[in-house]
């Protein structure tokens, strides 16, 4: 009976994001296994690309590389349409079954360090997802670019300000 | 002028001051501005008041959003393919757990 608008919106909410700081993101979620079975499945590139890129993106994972240990590293390389982009870092922390950092490193920038967390709770495992960005700008950057925005806008500002003035002199 | 407002909200009557534009060149310049929902002006008693507009934070909003969405497919992918794990491991345990 359950409408699939609802099921969606269940499954949303499952996923819980959260704008910790200037420079913090950080995303819960409960999976239904133990924190084995879910650490593997971020750590063991086989079956790491069944789920990283969810078939909605529109992306096809051409190859996916990792080198889980401390001071190893991680790429991935997508298909978007006819251009490729690469994704690659470091790993900086593991300890398993319950907490993984890595760098971001596929930026011209300095990019954010990502932590994640798997709590085992009655066997399920809560999964916290931390990014930290190494400034409020880079990750202004990454929404999307704002602060070329911001500049535009102080542009606009200042033409409208240039041309009520003279209106008004006319 | 915006980054004016972002320290704080003030009269159309002050803008024009600070910045040395006739009362009538500032109600146009911030007609322009609050249609492209950079400032949104309240009037209080004769005074009109302006603000920031809400743009911004709907920037922000918007973004939070889309990564909330890739998040949750990610998850609802990974939900699939650890259901499959529990499933092949309940299967081989019996052959291999000592």
């Amino acid at each position: 009976m359950d409408g699939k608008t609802e099921s969606e919106t269940a499954a949303q909410s499952r996923t819980k994001v959260e704008r910790k700081s200037d420079r913090e993101l950080v995303v819960t979620r409960v999976v239904d296994a133990p924190a084995r079975i879910v650490y593997d499945a971020w750590t063991k590139a086989e079956i790491f690309r069944q789920w990283w890129v969810p078939k909605s993106f529109g992306l096809t994972l051409l190859s996916c590389e990792l080198d889980v240990r401390v001071g190893g590293g991680y790429r991935l390389v997508f298909r978007h349409g006819d251009s490729e982009m690469a994704f690659f870092g470091r790993y900086l922390e593991v300890v398993p079954p319950s907490r993984i950092v890595w760098t971001n490193e596929e930026g011209e920038d300095e990019g954010p360090v990502t932590t994640v967390t798997f709590e085992e709770q009655g066997g399920k495992t809560l999964i916290v997802l931390h990014e930290l960005y190494p400034s409020k700008e880079s990750l202004e950057a990454a929404s999307g670019d704002k602060s070329g925005m911001d500049e535009t806008f102080a542009q606009l500002d200042e033409l409208l300000a240039g041309s009520a003035n003279s209106g008004d002199r006319s | 002028m915006l980054e004016q407002l972002g320290r704080s909200d003030a009269s159309i009557t002050t803008l024009a001051e600070k910045f040395h534009m006739t009362l009538t060149g500032m109600k146009k310049h911030v007609a322009i501005l609050e249609q492209a929902g950079l400032v949104r002006t309240e009037k209080v008693g004769r005074v009109r008041t302006c603000k920031l507009g809400a743009r911004r934070l709907e920037q922000e909003t918007a973004w939070l959003d889309s990564y909330h969405q890739l998040w949750a497919a990610r998850f609802d992918e990974l939900d699939k393919v650890v259901e499959q794990l529990k499933r092949e491991e309940k299967v081989n345990g019996r052959k291999n757990r000592e």
